[in-house]
């Protein structure tokens, strides 16, 4: 082993030994590989987005017309034909999923925030909100299903509208609690010392100083629940004609995308992929547009 | 030397006095000091003192608030509810067996999930298989590599797909996947990985493999943007402390990043697996829906959801109906364990972190 | 006009901390009072004591007795009436920063739901005027977010803010510490101004700040109150060892 049996010094370490300079090949060529595959796994990752988008533009544009915003569905084997009562049917359910989603989800999410804070049950709510967001949307479509369709013995509107609301809620809950977090303390105190009660600073004070966060967080469980098509297939049901009851089963583009994708004909197809670069677009434009508005604010609010 | 605070002193001059201060004032000479004779006082501060001190309208703000949060354990126990009662019939005529019978009969009333059980843990796992080490992969190179005019449009491209809705990712895999999977892919499987038994039988393009690529595709954003929080949040001190040691990039993310998030990133694949085993419409649309166990990966299958999605709006009788309701909820009950279980890990490591602004 | 405070027994706890330990004192209308002490004395815990602001965090209480004017603080009305009667400014200036300077100046009218148009105008100029900050942000007051002033100008903002609902006390929780020497200087101007309308109670670390506003002067050491006297006697001739060796920086 050791050649000066004398010298009780620790020898110095030999970069340049064999063993040594295998090592560290051996680590740089690992360094490489990996750094490699990260870049690999990152282009795989995009590949499929960017044909997916691709396709939906390519497929989708083509098959886009006035009609297709004008007219209801075609009967089977006539041509044209368009999805202007889905796309309609799709507002109504996500109009009344908002008006019942947003302020239940905002509330609580006040309450985790500004009330709560620290409290054991402010950390179960925070939990099960969590947990709800992961529920499968089907497991809601089902729910609803039982609770109010079976009741009123039909589909309907507002089972759809009660179903998505339920989805909005955990997300729309901790986005806001999320936002009223980064509100400073300082700000709070300010309007508590003026004499301002309570419930005005929330409102007026905290949530107005987070608003452009909390309506961001809205747009994106909104476009989360405008895609849905699994707890609307028992709820609203989809629908060939004009509706505007709430008590009658209503059509929705996502159900309709779906039910002319698994359908056999050609024409519908391209109504399919049409129907899907539509909402694709709309809901992207919606939380683009959300985001600029947000940010201006933001700005606009200094800080 | 002139301290900054002589100079504001010297700017100031209006009448500032010196630091020995004014003589004392009427503190002694004033035998009532908590009295003064007050003017008549202004408008506002008479409204002021008028005005209400919202001590009702606190509280029931704070009752509303705290109802809204409550709303939310209501909404899972009804849910947890509805579905028990529903499925009754089922649950009494099948027991705990309901899950181990691989019969699915509407016709002579005889149901079992074992097929739609065994589909679903396949398409899922598979998809994890898939899906796992290319979100790891993105997450590092995000984190660690990436230049930084490339992050943002790469995260942003990432979140893009999450946004895409699940029955546009059925309609792509419909119409470009499965061909793919009929014509090119699944004949080169065949041809190369034939040997493992795995790829046997007719290839239709529709099939277990296909569904647990459209999955993976799916869950993937989920994974790597939730991966990616999860190592930031580790410390920089955590990497210099490593590369200090003359350690090369990589032994710096395997040491200093990736070991002190590793129950971050198990809690976020947990967290995609439950994405995957809920996931409905673009499963359905691809999974050739055919309640079988096969040991191909080529061969139809059945998962949980797409039964429910497929069967039970013409689901007749109220054992089939029945039935159904007990896969619901079964579903929920797993998934409900299985994000429970992958919050707690990742509330263990991001905790400290500040949260995520969108 | 102001009011004067009478403070007895007043006892605060953070938790199972004791925070202030029987404090009397009688803080005389019209005048400026300080209370000096090294960071963590409790003089902070003791202005926010006066307007119930201590209560908002809820670990924290309080026990005693606070008399304003004729009121008892604690027994004859509910915080948010209290904070109404005393205005506060805090040791940062702390602007709403959705709001514009108007409005900031405004808030705690409007918050409160008071709507008379006039009188808003009126009470923004009158209190910018008192805060000495009207020449420099008349143009654009509803033009400009009050997180768009400088750290200074904020501060004096804030003062107008507190200004603005008429209050008869006004309490200074370090009012000048995270601001520079210029801005300082404004601010002492303007509590040296200001003591002849209202009661004005500030703390400070920052002893000749103290000795420049004050009439008299409180020294606050581990929660209890050391010494209370007229500015003049602390600052020369101390009754307390442990005052006159803090005034001499032996400590703290």
């Amino acid at each position: 082993m050791s050649t000066q049996p004398l010298s009780n010094q620790r020898r110095p370490m030999d970069f340049q030994s064999k063993s040594m300079r295998i090592n560290s090949a051996w680590r740089s060529a690992m360094n490489y590989l990996v750094s490699g595959l990260s870049i690999l796994a990152t282009i795989i990752v995009i590949l499929p987005l960017i044909a997916i988008l691709f396709y939906l533009v390519y497929k989708g544009a083509s098959s886009l017309n006035l009609a297709f915003f004008t007219h209801i569905p075609a009967p089977v084997g006539e041509l044209g034909g368009g999805m202007a009562n889905s796309i309609v049917g799709s507002a109504i359910v996500l109009l009344l999923a908002s008006l019942m989603g947003i302020p239940i989800g905002i509330a609580a999410g006040v309450y985790l925030a500004e009330f709560g804070r620290g409290t054991a049950l402010a950390n179960a709510v925070r939990f099960t909100a969590d947990v709800l967001n992961g529920v499968p949307s089907i497991v809601m479509g089902i729910s609803i299903y039982s609770l109010i369709v079976m009741q009123q013995k039909h589909f309907s509107a507002l089972a759809g509208g009660v179903a998505l609301a339920i989805m909005m809620v955990p997300t729309i809950t901790r986005t806001t609690e999320e936002m009223l977090a980064t509100v400073p303390h300082a700000i709070r105190e300010a309007a508590l010392g003026l004499g301002v009660p309570k419930w005005r600073t929330a409102v007026s004070v905290s949530l107005r100083t987070a608003s452009p966060g909390i309506i961001t967080g809205c747009m994106l469980a909104f476009a989360r629940v405008a895609g849905e098509t699994a707890p609307l297939l028992f709820t609203a049901f989809g629908n060939q004609f004009w509706s505007f009851r709430l008590d009658q089963p209503i059509a929705a583009l996502p159900l309709q995308i779906y039910v002319y994708a698994i359908s056999p004909y050609d024409e519908w197809h391209r109504l399919a992929w049409a129907g899907s670069l539509v909402l694709i677009v709309m809901i992207m434009v919606s939380v683009t547009l959300v985001r600029i508005f947000a940010n201006r604010g933001v700005l606009k609010g200094g800080s | 030397m002139s301290s900054p605070r002589m100079t504001t002193e010297n700017e100031s001059g209006s009448g500032l006095p010196n630091i020995v201060p004014a003589p004392p004032a009427k503190f002694v000479s004033d035998p009532n000091p908590v009295s003064s004779a007050p003017a008549a006082p202004s408008m506002i501060r008479e409204y002021l003192n008028n005005c209400d001190s919202g001590a009702m309208a606190d509280k029931s703000f704070a009752a509303v608030m705290l109802l809204c949060a409550c709303s939310i354990f209501a909404i899972v126990a009804f849910i947890f509810g509805i579905l028990v009662v529903h499925s009754h019939l089922s649950l009494a005529q099948f027991g705990w067996k309901f899950f181990a019978r691989s019969a699915w009969d509407p016709v002579s009333g005889d149901f079992g999930a074992f097929p739609f059980i065994y589909g679903t843990l396949a398409t899922s796992l598979l998809a994890l298989v898939m899906a796992v080490p290319l979100a790891l992969g993105v997450a590092i190179f995000l984190t660690e590599l990436c230049p930084q005019v490339l992050r943002a449009p790469i995260s942003f491209l990432t979140e893009l797909l999450a946004a895409i809705p699940s029955v546009v990712y059925g309609l792509w895999a419909v119409f470009v996947l499965v061909p793919i999977m009929r014509d090119t892919l699944g004949p080169f499987l065949y041809k190369f990985f034939g040997w493992t038994g795995l790829f046997e039988g007719a290839n239709f393009g529709v099939g277990l493999l296909t569904a647990s690529i459209i999955l993976a595709i799916m869950i993937l954003p989920i994974i790597s943007s939730l991966t990616r929080d999860i190592m930031t949040a580790v410390p920089n001190s955590q990497r210099e402390a490593v590369l200090a040691l003359g350690a090369t990039r990589w032994e710096m993310i395997r040491v200093g990043v990736l070991r002190n998030s590793r129950i971050g990133i198990v809690g976020a694949i947990m967290l995609g697996l439950g994405r995957a085993l809920g996931e409905t419409m673009a499963v359905t649309m691809v999974i050739g829906n055919h309640p079988e166990i096969s040991k191909s990966l080529f061969a139809p299958g059945y998962t949980l959801a797409s039964v429910i999605a497929n069967e039970f709006s013409e689901a007749t009788g109220d054992l089939y109906l029945s039935a159904l309701i007990e896969i619901g909820l079964a579903l929920f009950l797993v998934t409900i364990i299985v994000n429970a279980i992958a919050r707690l890990m990742v509330w263990a490591v991001t905790r400290g972190a500040p949260a995520r602004v969108h | 006009m102001g009011v004067g405070i009478l403070v007895e027994n007043l006892n605060a706890w953070y938790g199972s901390t004791h925070t202030l330990q029987d404090i009397n004192l009688h803080i005389p209308a019209n005048h400026a009072t300080a209370l000096i002490g090294p960071s963590g004395c409790g003089k902070s815990t003791f202005v926010r004591c006066l307007n119930r602001m201590h209560e908002t965090n809820p670990v924290a209480r309080a026990t005693g007795v606070v008399k304003m004017g004729e009121i008892d603080i604690y027994k004859d009305a509910s915080p948010v009436e209290i904070r109404r009667r005393l205005g506060m400014v805090f040791q940062r200036p702390n602007p709403f920063p959705t709001m514009s300077i108007y409005d900031n100046v405004i808030s705690g009218l409007k918050l409160n739901g008071f709507r008379n148009r006039q009188i808003l105008d009126e009470t923004v100029e009158r209190s910018l005027k008192q805060a000495a900050l009207w020449e420099e942000v008349k143009d654009d007051l509803k033009k400009k977010s009050g997180a768009s002033l400088s750290g200074g100008q904020q501060q004096r903002m804030c003062i107008a803010r507190a200004l603005a609902v008429d209050p008869e006390v006004l309490l200074m929780d370090e009012p000048a510490s995270a601001l520079d020497p210029v801005s300082t200087s404004k601010i002492e101007d303007l509590i040296f101004q200001l003591k002849s309308q209202y009661t004005i109670v500030i703390v400070t670390h920052n002893m000749q700040q103290a000795a420049r506003v004050a009439e008299n002067t409180g020294f606050f050491l581990n929660g209890k109150m050391v010494e209370f006297d007229s500015t003049h006697k602390i600052f020369t001739n101390p009754r307390d060892k442990r005052t006159e060796d803090y005034i001499t920086g032996r400590f703290g």
